[in-house]
């Protein structure tokens, strides 16, 4: 082995940043890297990169390490192991100390952990698949603005998922055309209806005519039910200043929440989260812009990842998909984003993609928001998946509805309470959803056209990004 | 109007069995039981008046059932609810919560609307019921 201090080149490995010996702390923050190395690259050296360019290393030795407890503030690679059935990649575990990071600070973390390394030329692809947050760390952030419960005490809602809708088409409405579709969303029995993503300030809607057109929606709806309507106002904007005066103008109006866009930025989010929690209102999350990394299996960072730096980060709703609808989403990964964002405790299953147990101590849960493509047909898979605590957005299946808007919520509102009933009574309602659904629509008229409409329609692609499932794990 | 509130105002109203499985629901995940009653629907009326104390130790369904049919016989022109309640450690707040009686006739509400600047305008959602007062609403004595 060549001398540590040698002016030149070293192998990452031989600089310390491998240590199959090493025992993680407790205090340390843990990560486990899909990587591919480049042809000839042992993946113990490329693991050894990943922590090196992540941490305290540049590519040449430099004596002002020598000025620091450089072992304490190198990142260790513990752990490479192949994966499963994939010839070339392999999961590496790193552990990076505590003090590597400033207290609640998204951008500092990630500025470190997927800050350089993801074009490093050694490998071919890098993928952060999952993170364990200690606890130490956790307690810095604020997290979610409210939470599940107390989300449910402040709209009176329990027993059964929350009912939304996005407001289609997404451009082009006028806010009086606009508000009519919410105004007939929400009487008719959904909880929320929501901007989309895009929807900002453009030409043919400016943000306050907007803002003002749905409150008044809003408030017929709650008058017209005796129940609490909201209308997620998206304030995303280009610059905060912009933000803070279209979320303060929501909070005046009585908006109990109001939307940000993932393409705001992590530092961006905080900040609305601390907002959102001085002013009383929920702040819901659309995880625009994910799918450019989030999805292939080879590169980029989970979902899951960014699912625990939202809890952190502080927002109370985030889309964390479907299963049975348009979008991305395989049943099991899909499982591993639910628990991470819900529970309190969280244990490492490599079924669901969760290479750590995490524990959240005590940090509230943020509310998932499935939403793209699904209908009330689909109510007892969706249930089966996603459980009680989650929001359930029809879009196209509430406004496509041929008896109108309003029949379309309450078609949705009619079947899942329907399925609520008899999940409750102990009905296999899994195996028997489609019996239930046309007995409910014996009923109701809304809810049998809507299954004459959409009951067959489902989306069965073949899932990009899913769990390395295998019986037994291998060591090679 | 019928108002919405609760797990499942969008079906038809239960009958006593069907009441009596959601007990048994909550019951089998440990969940007690409470009775509330109100004359004033009003969204963010949080409060409604608590007949008894939650049945913390009440397992049998027969038993909430009877408390259920007692807080309907006294107040038989108001609104009441069953709730159930989880305990436990990051819930500690209500489990299931759904309407078991409604008034004959339900006034619903009204929006008044106070016109500020800029088109603006401050909603408050006006319960018609509370026109009449207390002990005195659905045309009770």
């Amino acid at each position: 082995m060549a001398d540590r201090w040698n002016a030149g080149v070293i192998p990452y490995a031989e600089m310390g940043y491998w240590q199959p010996d090493y025992e993680p702390k407790d205090t340390d923050v843990l990560c486990a890297f899909r990587i591919t190395p480049q042809q000839g690259v042992p993946p113990e050296e490329a693991g050894a990169a990943v922590a090196g360019e992540s941490s305290t290393a540049t590519w040449t030795v430099v004596w002002t390490d020598r000025l620091t407890t450089f072992e304490h503030y190198q990142a260790k690679c513990y752990k490479v192991d192949p994966v499963p059935n994939t010839p070339g990649q392999w999961i590496a575990y790193i552990a990076y100390d505590i003090d590597l990071f400033e207290e609640a600070s998204i951008a500092n973390l990630t500025s470190s952990i997927i800050g350089n390394v993801f074009g490093f030329k050694p490998l071919k692809a890098l993928r952060l698949e999952d993170m364990r947050i200690p606890t130490h760390y956790v307690k810095t952030f604020q997290g979610p603005a409210h939470g599940i419960v107390t989300e449910r005490e402040h709209l009176g809602k329990f027993g059964r998922p929350i009912l939304g809708a996005t407001t289609k088409p997404k451009l082009g409405l006028s806010a009086r055309n606009y508000g009519r579709v919410v105004y007939e969303a929400l009487r008719g029995g959904l909880d929320f209806t929501k901007d989309d993503e895009n929807i900002n300030s453009q030409p043919f809607m400016r943000w306050r005519d907007r803002f003002l057109f749905c409150m008044e929606a809003v408030n017929r709806a709650q008058a017209a039910t005796g129940e609490i309507k909201g209308h997620y106002l998206n304030i995303t904007a280009g610059t905060m200043e912009e933000m803070y005066e279209r979320a303060n103008f929501a909070a005046e109006l009585g908006s109990v929440i109001v939307m940000i866009d993932l393409t705001i930025g992590y530092t961006a989010i905080q900040s609305m989260a601390k907002w959102a929690r001085d002013n009383n209102v929920i702040l819901h999350l659309h995880r625009a812009g994910h799918g450019t990394y989030t999805r292939q299996k080879n590169h980029g960072v989970s979902f899951r990842v960014i699912s625990k730096w939202m809890r952190l980060a502080g927002v109370d709703h985030i889309h964390a998909g479907t299963v049975v609808g348009k979008l991305e989403g395989d049943p099991m990964t899909t499982a591993g984003f639910y628990d991470t964002l819900r529970k309190d405790s969280v244990k490492a299953d490599l079924s669901k993609g969760l290479y750590f147990d995490q524990d959240w101590a005590s940090m509230p849960g943020v509310m998932p928001v499935a939403s793209g493509g699904i209908h009330a047909g689909q109510m007892h898979q969706l249930i089966h998946y996603l459980g009680e605590d989650v929001i359930l957005q029809f879009g196209g299946g509430t406004i496509g509805h041929p008896m109108g808007i309003a029949a379309g919520a309450e078609a949705n509102r009619v079947a899942l309470e329907a399925m609520i009933k008899a999940r409750n009574e102990g009905v296999d309602y899994y195996k028997e959803g489609p019996e239930i659904l046309k007995k409910a629509a014996s009923r109701n008229r809304a809810l049998d056209t809507a299954l004459a409409t959409w009951g067959d329609i489902t989306f069965n692609y073949e899932s990009t990004d899913t769990p390395d499932v295998v019986a037994t794990p291998t060591n090679a | 109007m019928r108002i919405t509130q609760g797990t499942f105002s969008y079906l038809p109203d239960f009958t006593d069995e069907e009441i009596t499985a959601q007990i048994n629901y909550a019951l089998s995940n440990d969940w007690p039981l409470s009775v509330e009653f109100t004359d004033d629907p009003h969204p963010r009326n949080t409060y409604w008046e608590m007949w008894g104390l939650p049945m913390f130790d009440l397992k049998d369904p027969a038993g909430v059932l009877l408390e259920v049919n007692a807080c309907r016989k006294a107040n038989p022109n108001a609104y009441v609810k069953l709730n159930a309640y989880d305990a436990s450690l990051g819930r500690q707040t209500t489990a299931l919560s759904f309407i078991v009686q409604r008034p004959a006739d339900e006034p619903g509400f009204h929006v008044n609307r106070t016109e500020v600047r800029g088109r603006a305008i401050q909603y408050t959602t006006h319960s018609y019921a509370t026109e009449r007062p207390v002990g005195d609403r659905y045309g009770q004595g």
